[in-house]
């Protein structure tokens, strides 16, 4: 699903693509620079790409759908992400991300419909000896249990 | 500054100043920072910035590699005696800055061992040779001048004069297989490209680490960038490449950022780029972001993503050494495989052989896990004993358990049972017994681990993981995922480990590339070693009391000191009993979450199996 936003702004958008240059082999970087500001990738943002590398739309959704690092639709304001690293899992993970699922009233990989709050997962921080681990917009918290997660909300 | 003549660099090197005489180094690893190493670094400067000026020592406290011993950081060093701290408050910066740093005194309290404030003998360091690591927390990473002190670039201006041919001759005998998982001889694919036809060549580093649960590469690249652009600079210069892209993991900013800053340092001093210290050697390196794709590391696909496209692995019916990126011969290793090239480099073939096992030479860098004491990067000559590494170095389990399996190599690895302890850890043993060294991943796990949800944890991963490009992996991870969910969920049948082991060696046997060859060793090596476990799942039990309502727990009045620390877990008000009596389990109310168990630190709560009718 593309979605439409309406504070979408084009001069911007030349502000963060002029810098690439336009080749195919720059698709995933300019993809990366949309997502760094937007935090999502606007449909109108990927057309522009298309255009800029003169390649079909079609092979800038299929690359924008494949990577996860890559979201079509808008990311909450704070974003909790849970690890699910290997570490993270055997140390308790699967209930930290219950109790977030509970908490915020959304379910992973959803944001919440007033647009605040996002949960997300990801598989390995690297900081697999504090595990489990819990980042709020980035910011890691390690040794995580129900109560401290609880209490980062 | 840019050296046009390799003999300009060496007088650079050699009219360097020392750097100051006593340095502090707050540990920037990925587990220290996560614990507030930045903030403490800061308590020490400004605690530095407040002494006299006339304190002939100078404070270099900069962020530095890993130290090792994650989970008592943040961590603080102080070179040259070489004190080690753990777990430091900011409250404690003033007496390190009086005491270490002006008086050279160790701060005896923040040491693990008051009496080895070095920490030399600590069962964490004894078994343990630094080679890749050997910088880590004795230099600040982005600075170029603590790598020229430290050796650094001496292999590229030794390599300048000996010749291309002589460096490729050295890497070829010296016998190093890649780090980055298969564990293929190096010096085949490096003849392999050097031979191949096709202009520009391209050397690529691997910096994916896809593996969840590992971070020794993360380290690497964040703790020492040089020695990884060293190492394919000199690959380069070796199989005459031009071109090179470092592939960093998405989720590794920091990497990212260090790398880009190393590179653009080294293309200042002319040894990136065009014309290399005027030698005529050209050899441009760039850094490109992941963008979050376990399959990315796969050499392919990782070619892929560079070009562009999606991370799609292809077939190799033509090897990438011949026609890779761009179909141009491309020389791909992992980033800890090149940060060993210098080192060979520079003190020649035989001197690495004698460092390790027969056929299996040099160290290997191991991130320990999971269910141990001690968690942490560990850099151990190959073919250590799998025992030392977890037992001395980790410290064993944790307290009140028992040590169940080890599991090594990532997802596409396996399980080995405590049996398997004293087998080498090399690349040749651990597939014999079913799993591979894969990159260095270590996990450790207890007897509060359910083997089945191993399997179904690292199935899941795979099955997301899987690119969908040919059926056998991607169709069938997703049944063996339901498979294995049904166990764990109390729908098992009788003879669904049978059906699992004929579709994992299925799909072992179809799949097209390397993901989905390896993605049957979770299941095959749990099912292979733990077998029991399986059949009891099939039968709606798990002994580990992991898998939710497939147990009950009890708890032995005489184990049971009393402590009552199983009580405020427990979600459902399920324990009874008074203070510092044992208690009791109402199993009426017992969700079977087993959360008591992993409170008890005493083995009083144990599981056992539900009776027919409960
Ligand atoms: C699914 C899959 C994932 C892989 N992930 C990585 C990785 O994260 N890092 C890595 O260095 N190699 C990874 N590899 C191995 C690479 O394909 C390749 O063999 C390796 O980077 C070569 O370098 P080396 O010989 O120095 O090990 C992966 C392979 C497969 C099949
Ligand atoms: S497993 Fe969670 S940080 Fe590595």
């Amino acid at each position: 699903m593309l979605v439409n936003t309406p504070d979408f702004d084009k001069l911007a958008l030349g502000e963060i693509l002029d810098p690439i240059e336009s080749q195919p082999a720059n698709l995933l970087p300019m993809l990366q620079a949309i997502e760094g500001r937007y935090r999502y990738l606007p449909k109108e943002a990927m057309v522009e790409v298309a255009l800029r590398l003169k390649i079909p739309k079609s092979r800038v959704f299929a690359v924008a759908n494949f990577y996860k690092a890559l979201s079509l639709t808008p990311k909450g304001e704070r974003i909790f992400t849970v690890c699910q690293g290997t570490a993270c899992h055997l140390r308790g993970a699967p209930s930290l991300i219950a109790s977030l699922e509970k908490a915020l009233g959304i379910s992973l990989g959803q944001c919440s419909k007033d647009g605040r709050n996002g949960l997300e997962s990801v598989n390995c921080l690297g900081a697999c000896a504090m595990a489990p681990v819990v980042t709020v917009d980035g910011e890691v918290h390690g040794a995580m249990t129900a109560k401290k997660v609880s209490e980062l909300i | 500054m840019r050296f046009s003549t390799p003999q300009d660099f060496n007088q650079y090197i050699s009219s360097l100043p020392p750097s100051a005489a006593r340095r502090l180094w707050v540990c920037g690893g990925p587990g220290c920072l996560a614990q507030g190493a930045e903030k403490l670094l800061l308590a020490l400067r400004n605690e530095a910035s407040k002494t006299n000026k006339d304190v002939s020592c100078q404070l270099l406290a900069v962020p530095t590699g890993c130290l090792g011993l994650c989970e008592r950081g943040p961590m603080v060093a102080c070179q040259p005696e070489g004190y080690v701290y753990e777990k430091v408050k900011i409250e404690d910066a003033q007496e390190i800055v009086v005491e270490t740093l002006i008086s050279g005194r160790p701060v005896s309290r923040l040491c693990q061992d008051p009496k080895d404030p070095t920490a030399s003998n600590h069962p964490f360091y004894l078994p343990q040779k630094r080679l890749i690591m050997r910088r880590f927390g004795r230099i600040n990473p982005d600075s170029f001048e603590d790598y020229l002190r430290t050796s650094g670039y001496e292999a590229l201006l030794s390599a300048l004069s000996i010749g291309p041919l002589e460096v490729f001759s050295r890497v070829e005998n010296s016998g190093l297989r890649g780090r980055g998982g298969g564990g293929f001889p190096a010096g085949r694919k490096w003849r392999a490209c050097k031979d191949a036809i096709g202009a520009p060549k391209y050397v690529l580093a691997n910096g994916d680490e896809g593996d969840p649960g590992a971070f020794m590469n993360r380290s690497l690249m964040e703790g020492d960038p040089f020695s990884i652009i060293e190492g394919m600079t000199l690959g380069a210069y070796a199989v005459g490449a031009s071109m090179g892209y470092i592939y960093v993991r998405h989720e590794y900013p920091l990497s990212v950022e260090r790398l880009k800053l190393a590179i653009k340092t080294a293309e200042n001093f002319g040894l990136l780029g065009d014309d290399i210290l005027g030698t005529g050697f050209n050899f441009n390196l760039s850094v490109i972001e992941g963008g979050g794709a376990f399959v990315c590391g796969e050499s392919t696909a990782l070619m892929a993503s560079i070009e562009g496209r999606e991370g799609q692995p292809r077939v190799k019916y033509v090897r990438s050494v011949e026609r890779g990126l761009w179909e141009k011969p491309t020389l791909l290793q992992n980033v800890e495989s090149w940060a060993n090239i210098p080192l060979i480099v520079q003190h020649g073939s035989e001197w690495f052989k004698q460092i390790g096992a027969p056929n299996n030479p040099g160290t290997k860098i191991f991130s320990l896990v999971g269910q141990v004491k001690r968690s942490g990067l560990a850099e151990m000559p190959l073919g250590s004993i799998i025992r030392t590494l977890v037992e001395d170095v980790g410290g064993g389990p944790q307290k009140g358990r028992t040590l169940k399996a080890v599991q090594t190599g990532g997802p596409s690895g396996g399980c080995l049972p405590t049996s398997a302890l004293d087998l080498p850890l090399d690349f040749d043993s651990l597939p014999e017994a079913g799993t591979i060294m894969g990159s260095g991943g270590l996990i450790v796990m207890d007897n509060l681990s359910c083997m089945v949800d191993v399997a179904r944890y690292f199935t899941l991963f795979l099955k997301n993981e899987s690119c969908g490009k040919c059926l056998p992996c991607r169709e069938g991870l997703e049944v063996a995922f339901n498979i294995l969910d049904d166990l764990c969920c109390g729908r098992g049948q009788t003879g669904h480990s049978d059906l699992l082991v004929n579709l994992a060696q299925g799909i072992q046997d179809s799949a097209l590339c390397g993901l989905g060859q390896s993605a049957a060793n979770p299941v095959l090596s749990t099912i292979r070693y733990f077998r029991e476990e399986y059949l009891e799942h099939e039968e709606g039990f798990c002994r580990a009391g992991r898998c939710q309502g497939l147990f009950l727990v009890k708890i032995d009045r005489d184990k049971c000191n009393g402590c009552g620390a199983c009580q405020p877990v427990c979600p459902a008000g399920a324990i009874t009993g008074r203070e510092r009596e044992p208690r009791t389990v109402k199993v009426e109310k017992c969700l079977g979450c087993g959360a008591c168990l992993t409170a008890c630190r005493f083995r009083a709560a144990s599981t056992e199996r539900k009776v027919a009718g409960v």
